[in-house]
C-alpha cells in the first residue's frame, strides 16, 4: 500500500514500541500535538504519556537524560525538533553518548535513538533545512543512518531502536509526504548496508535521504541520453559500507557523490577520497562531488541555487564522462 | 571566605557538637550511627586521604600523566557516601575518591585511568551503581537525571517502602554550577519530580576561578528558584553530612522530588597536578579552612567517645600498608595492547575499524626484529 514516509515513520515507530515496552519516545511536542512533522501523532494516546512524553525546551537535556534512562535498560527515541536545532545536545552526543561504551570498556550498552528532520526543499527560515550529518560521521560511536524510501524508513526505523548502540536517524524531511509502497512483511536490508537501488553501466551516482529520489530521476534522464547511470543508495553514513561503494565504482569506472550538506569536509569527500584510494586503477574520471555551497543555508528564495538540482547532477555526469 | 551563617553544622572544628532546636533532628540521627560506622566514617577519611597524598606524590615521581586530589574533602564525601543505601545509584564527578572507596572502587582502578590505560575504571555493576568519573563538568548531572526519571518510571520510588525504593546522587561541583546541562538538569529533575539528589561540593575554587565569579548569589538559594529543596552545609562535618544525605535522599526515595544540597568545604591541595594554587590563592584563606579540617576535629569527637588511642593508631598503620601496596600496584601496572583502540566503540564487530585494527597490528610487528618481541 502507498504510505507517506510521515505515517511509515508512524507506523514503524509503533511496532517498536509495541514490540518492546522499554522503548520511550521523548522530545518537544512529540505527545499530545505528534510532533512539529506529527510523526508521533497518536502514540501517546495509545501508548500513554509514561512512554511517551513532552520534555522541557532543552535539546542537551533531552539527550543527557535519555543516556540516563538508557542507563537504567530503557531504549528512548529522542526527537530532536529541526536539524539546526540538535547543537545544544552536541556536547551529549559527541563527548557522551558516543564515548560511554568505550569508557566502560564494554560493560554498557546505550540503545539511544535521535531522530533528526534534516535537509531543505521546504522552504523554511534559517536553521530549518540544514544537513548537519558530517559533525556526526566524525565521531566514533555513532551510527548514523538516512532512509529515502517509505519502505526503509518504516524498517530501518525499528532497526535503529533495536540496535544496541547510539543511532542518529536523519528523516529527510523533505521526503515525508512523499508515498511510497511499504511492505509490512519484507524487511529492508540491514541499515548498515547501501543499496544499488538502479544497476547501470557508465557511472555511478551515490546519495543518501531526499537525494535519492533525484538520483533516480536523473539516471532516467541520462539513460535517454544515452547514458547508463548506477544509483547507489547510501542510508548508513556511518559507518559507510565501502563494499557496495568500490563494487559499483570499479564495475562503471566513474563516481558521482551528492549531498545537499556542504562539500568541504563532508561525508562526499570521504566517499571521494575512499574511492579514490581504493578504486585508482578502475576509475576512467576522478570521483565528482556535488554538493551545498560552502556557505551558510541561504534564505529559502535562494535554496534551489544552492541545492543541488538535476541540472547540477547531469551536468557533473557529463563531466565525468568528458574524461 | 568565611564559612557561611547559614551553613547547618553539627560537628564543631573543636569536636564538640553544637546544639540548638534546629539541629535536634540530625542529633537523632547521628546517635543512631554505631561504632562499626563511626569507625568505618574515619578510617575511609583517613585512608582516602593518605592514598591520594601518595597518588600525588607518584604523579610527581612520573608515574601518572595527572592527579585529581580529594583532600579536605573527605567529610562531605564520607557522610553521603554513608547516607545512600544498596539501591541508589550514585554519580560523581571525578574527585569522589572518598565515596569510590566506600563503594570497593580501589584507589588503584582510580589510577588506571589518570595513567592511561583506560577512560573508566570500573564497572558500575560490581560496585553498587557507582558510576564512572566523568570529565566534562556538569555532563553527569542529566545523566542522573534521566536514571532517576527511569527510577521513577520503573514505579521505584514513591511507594512508602524505604527498604526498597530507590533514589539517585549527583555530585559536582561550584564551577559546574554554571553549567547550562547542570541547569538543564534541575529543570528535568523539577518537571518530572525525579528522586534526585544534587549533592554541590563548593570548594571555592574552579581552578583559579573563585565561586563568587560563578555566582553572587549562595549557590544552594538557586535551587528555590527550579522550585527544589535546598540546604546549605559545613561540608567538613561529616556528621550533618551523613544526616542531611540520609533525610535528603530519603525524602526523594519517598517521592518528593528533587533535593539540593550545598556543603561548603575546600579544595586543600591544586586542582590537578598541573595547576598551582599559589598563584591565585592567598596563605590566610588556605590556613583558615586547614584549621577547619574534617579529620582533626572527627578525631577529636571520637576520642571524647571514647575510642581508644589503639584505634587511632590501627588505622594509621592500616594506611601506612595500603600507601605500600598501593604505590607496588602503580608501579606493576602494565601497557595496554594498541588492540585495545578498537574494542568497544560499537557493540557489534565493525568492518572498518575492523581493517584499520587489523593494518595497526601488521604495522606495528613489521618492526618487531627477527626472532620475536
Amino acid at each position: 500500500m502507498a504510505t507517506t514516509m510521515a505515517k511509515a515513520l508512524n507506523d514503524g515507530l509503533r511496532a517498536a514500541m509495541a514490540a518492546d515496552d522499554k522503548v520511550l519516545i521523548l522530545g518537544e511536542e512529540v505527545g499530545q500535538l505528534g510532533g512539529v512533522f506529527r510523526i508521533t501523532e497518536g502514540l501517546q494516546k495509545e501508548f500513554g504519556p509514561q512512554r511517551v512524553f513532552d520534555t522541557p525546551l532543552a535539546e542537551s537535556g533531552i539527550v543527557g537524560t535519555a543516556i540516563g534512562m538508557a542507563m537504567r535498560g530503557y531504549r528512548p527515541v529522542c526527537e530532536i525538533q529541526f536539524d539546526g536545532f540538535v547543537y545544544p545536545a552536541f556536547d551529549q552526543i559527541t563527548t557522551q553518548l558516543a564515548k560511554l561504551t568505550y569508557r566502560h570498556e564494554g560493560s554498557l550498552q546505550l540503545p539511544v535513538v535521535i531522530r533528526i528532520p534534516y535537509g531543505g526543499h521546504i522552504g523554511a527560515v534559517e536553521h530549518h533545512q540544514e544537513s548537519p550529518e558530517a559533525y556526526f560521521a566524525h565521531t566514533a560511536g555513532l551510527t548514523l543512518v538516512s532512509p529515502a524510501t517509505a519502505h526503509d524508513a518504516y524498517w530501518m526505523i525499528q532497526d535503529a531502536i533495536k540496535n544496541p548502540d547510539p543511532v542518529i536517524f536523519f528523516e529527510p524531511k523533505s521526503r515525508y509526504w512523499q508515498k511510497g509502497e511499504v511492505d509490512t512483511s519484507n524487511p529492508s536490508a540491514d541499515m548498515n548496508k547501501a543499496l544499488v537501488v538502479r544497476p547501470g553501466t557508465d557511472v555511478t551516482l551515490i546519495g543518501h535521504g531526499a537525494i535519492v529520489s533525484m538520483l533516480m530521476q536523473v539516471a532516467e534522464i541520462a539513460e535517454g541520453e544515452g547514458t547508463s547511470v548506477e544509483v547507489v543508495d547510501l542510508r548508513s553514513i556511518s559507518p559507510i559500507d565501502w563494499d557496495t561503494l568500490v563494487n559499483s565504482a570499479r564495475s562503471t569506472g566513474r563516481a558521482v557523490v551528492t549531498q545537499e550538506a556542504p562539500g568541504n569536509v563532508s561525508v562526499g569527500s570521504e566517499i571521494a577520497a575512499t574511492l579514490a584510494e581504493r578504486t585508482f586503477y578502475t576509475l576512467e574520471a576522478p570521483v565528482i562531488r556535488v554538493s551545498g555551497f560552502d556557505t551558510p543555508f541561504p534564505p529559502a528564495q535562494l535554496e534551489s541555487s544552492y541545492l543541488p538540482s538535476v541540472d547540477r547532477i547531469l551536468d557533473a555526469i557529463d563531466r565525468a564522462m568528458a574524461y | 571566605m568565611p564559612l557561611s551563617p547559614d551553613a547547618l553544622q553539627l560537628l564543631q572544628p573543636d569536636g564538640t557538637l553544637a546544639t540548638g532546636d534546629h539541629l535536634e533532628p540530625y542529633h537523632a540521627v547521628i546517635q543512631g550511627l554505631g561504632e562499626d560506622q563511626l569507625e568505618l566514617m574515619y578510617r575511609t577519611m583517613v585512608i582516602t586521604r593518605a592514598l591520594d597524598l601518595e597518588a600525588g606524590t607518584l604523579q610527581r615521581q612520573g608515574q601518572m600523566a595527572l592527579w585529581v586530589p580529594s583532600v579536605g574533602q573527605e567529610a562531605c564525601q564520607v557522610g553521603s557516601g554513608m547516607a545512600t543505601r544498596r539501591q541508589d545509584a550514585v554519580f560523581p564527578a571525578y574527585r569522589e575518591h572518598s565515596v569510590a572507596r566506600l563503594h570497593g572502587v580501589s584507589m588503584l582502578q582510580i589510577v588506571r585511568m589518570m595513567r592511561g590505560l583506560t577512560h573508566g575504571g570500573w564497572d558500575p555493576k560490581d560496585h553498587d551503581n557507582f558510576r564512572l568519573y566523568t570529565l566534562v563538568i556538569g555532563s553527569h548531572t542529566l545523566h542522573a537525571t534521566g536514571y532517576a526519571m527511569g527510577i521513577g518510571l520503573d514505579g521505584k520510588a514513591g511507594t512508602g517502602n524505604v527498604e526498597e525504593d530507590e533514589a539517585t546522587i549527583v555530585y559536582f561541583g561550584d564551577g559546574a554550577t554554571s553549567q547550562g546541562d547542570t541547569h538543564e538538569a534541575m529543570v528535568y529533575a523539577q518537571s518530572y519530580q525525579a528522586p534526585i539528589v544534587f549533592f554541590l561540593q563548593n570548594n571555592h575554587w574552579a581552578i583559579s576561578t573563585p565561586v563568587r565569579v560563578q555566582s553572587r548569589t549562595p549557590l544552594y538559594q538557586r535551587a528555590a528558584g527550579y522550585g527544589i529543596p535546598s540546604v546549605q552545609i559545613d561540608g567538613n562535618d561529616v556528621l550533618i553530612s551523613y544526616a542531611i544525605t540520609q533525610q535528603m535522599m530519603n525524602q526523594a526515595r519517598s517521592g518528593a522530588g528533587p533535593q539540593f544540597i550545598e556543603a561548603l568545604t575546600y579544595r586543600i591541595g591544586a586542582h590537578t597536578t598541573s595547576d598551582d594554587p599559589t598563584k591565585y590563592r592567598d596563605d590566610e584563606e588556605l590556613r583558615f579552612w586547614q584549621e577547619r579540617d574534617p579529620i582533626g576535629r572527627f578525631r577529636v569527637y571520637l576520642g571524647d567517645k571514647g575510642f581508644s588511642e589503639e584505634f587511632f593508631d590501627q588505622v594509621d598503620e592500616q594506611a601506612r600498608d595500603e600507601v605500600s601496596d598501593f604505590r607496588s600496584g602503580v608501579l606493576a601496572l602494565g601497557k595496554p595492547d594498541s588492540s585495545q583502540i578498537f574494542q568497544h566503540v560499537y557493540s557489534a564487530a565493525n568492518k572498518n575499524l575492523d581493517e584499520e585494527a587489523a593494518w595497526l597490528a601488521e604495522f606495528e610487528d613489521s618492526f618487531v626484529p627477527e626472532g620475536g618481541h
